[in-house]
């Protein structure tokens, strides 16, 4: 894979930019217990975005990893799972906000720990997303990448410690022209009480051209489905 | 499967301010006051409603499926649940059920993710995606499809297994079940009458369901 691009996303740390379609993006925990919470929204229209419920209910699963896709709520292939290291990542905990922050981690402002005040979730994605035209109305249930919630039969919800080890990488391949923002903060779930403090190195590099055994595309005909509507989307584009 | 928390209201619905029957493929979409109650009657059985709550003062906070469950730790909706919006800020609380336990995460159907579950050729399918969109153009009062986050999903459960799947459970809920919420800001309610005809979760029959609005 040749990298044409790479940043550290610090711990606390927020961004969001455009990424062509055919592209990997690959993260990688420098440290072990990353988590960082993403969303992904369709370039050309803003308001066609990455849907939790459709994205679970369509490939029959609670979880994400390497051949799962995420779908937008037109039906279509916002971004697939290519590499997988750690197996799961979590779409069910949402992200942290400014009270909970505050709460179980103590209260930090500017004010005083200057740059070192421990930032939310919801505030890094908000902030975000209306760097790009958007707003706290298009926030949505997150992908927490790194993270693993399992859940019991009465659906009691268990974060699931020492899931991701130093090292860690996951790369979702870009399916169409995308918006994305992440954060990088706790999983809400984390029962850990110190402010997580990893760093996560996220390279962009050319994917591959998708051929016809590719195992995103062929992992359920949902899926193969979806993809025909993101690719009947650009022959008209 | 889940222990069912079976909670009875005592609200007559002789004193109730508002009634209306809601047909499958229809929807409603009204302002609740502080304190009033909704009582969603599942008058056969077997029918999914699909529903979405915002703090009506300010509708860019709508209801959030992963706050809710994320702060009860618990994937489940039952009596004594409150739903949250994205900000934090407190929707609704149950204060009955007859049913026991609702979804909270599996939203509503919409024409393009028919064509993902079942096939190109459900494109002209009705759809509750359809039934919001029109409702809310209707009801011009500024809500659009940005403003259709993952919904909650009344009188029925899609539990996730310990292994990360999710299966399909049969209908929990007996004719005449209801669900009732009480309103803990000015909240906007919208639901659909889900028209899903591609699986079990109308039992392939979707039906009637009656709406009631109790005073604080």
């Amino acid at each position: 894979m040749t990298h044409v691009w790479s940043t550290i996303l610090s711990p606390g740390g927020k961004w969001s930019g455009f990424i062509k379609r055919g592209k990997c993006i690959r993260f990688t925990a420098l440290e072990e217990g990353a988590n960082v919470s993403i969303l992904f929204y369709n370039a050309r229209d803003l308001t066609e975005r990455y849907v939790m419920s459709d994205t679970l209910k369509s490939q029959f699963t609670s979880h994400l990893t390497k051949g799962h896709v995420l779908l937008s709520d037109n039906g279509r292939v916002l971004a697939s799972f290519l590499e997988d290291s750690v197996g799961w990542h979590d779409p069910i905990a949402g992200c942290t906000t400014r009270e909970k922050t505050d709460a179980k981690y103590g209260v930090t402002t500017y004010q005083i720990q200057r740059n070192e005040y421990f930032r939310s979730g919801r505030e890094n994605l908000i902030t975000e997303l209306a760097r790009n035209g958007l707003g706290a109305r298009d926030l949505v249930p997150v992908v927490n990448l790194f993270s693993k919630i399992t859940t019991d039969e009465n659906g009691q919800l268990t974060f699931q410690k020492s899931h991701c080890p130093k090292g860690a990488t996951v790369t979702l391949r870009t399916e169409m022209d995308l918006l994305v923002v992440l954060s990088n903060t706790p999983n809400p779930l984390d029962p850990k009480t110190e402010f997580p403090a990893v760093p996560v190195q996220m390279e962009v590099s050319s994917s591959p051209q998708v051929e016809e055994n590719d195992i995103c595309v062929n992992n359920r005909p949902e899926n193969r489905r979806a993809f025909e509507n993101t690719w009947a989307y650009y022959d008209l584009y | 499967m889940p222990v069912l928390t079976k909670v009875e209201s005592p609200r007559d619905t002789k004193d109730a301010i508002y009634s209306e029957t809601i047909l499958a493929g229809k929807g409603f979409m009204q302002k609740l006051l502080p304190g009033q109650v909704i009582r969603i009657e599942d008058i056969e059985g077997n029918q999914s409603v699909d529903a979405l709550f915002y703090d009506a003062d300010n509708p860019d906070d709508h209801y959030s499926t992963v706050l809710t469950i994320a702060e009860q730790e618990n994937m489940y909706l039952k009596t004594g649940s409150t739903l949250l919006a994205e900000s934090g800020k407190e929707l609704v609380t149950i204060v009955a059920d007859t049913v026991g336990c609702h979804d909270a995460w599996f939203s509503f159907c919409s024409a393009q993710s028919n064509t993902v579950r079942y096939g190109h050729d459900k494109i002209d399918m009705h759809n509750c995606r359809d039934t919001f969109l029109l409702l809310m153009e209707e009801n011009q009062a500024g809500y659009t499809k940005r403003d259709l986050p993952p919904s909650v999903n009344f009188f029925c459960i899609v539990p996730f297994t310990q292994d990360g799947a999710i299966e399909f459970v049969d209908g929990i809920s007996a004719p005449g079940s209801y669900v009732e919420l009480k309103a803990k800001c000015n909240t906007m309610v919208l639901l659909s009458n889900c028209s899903q005809l591609n699986n079990p979760c109308n039992d392939y029959n979707p039906t009637p369901i009656k709406v009631y609005i109790w005073e604080s």
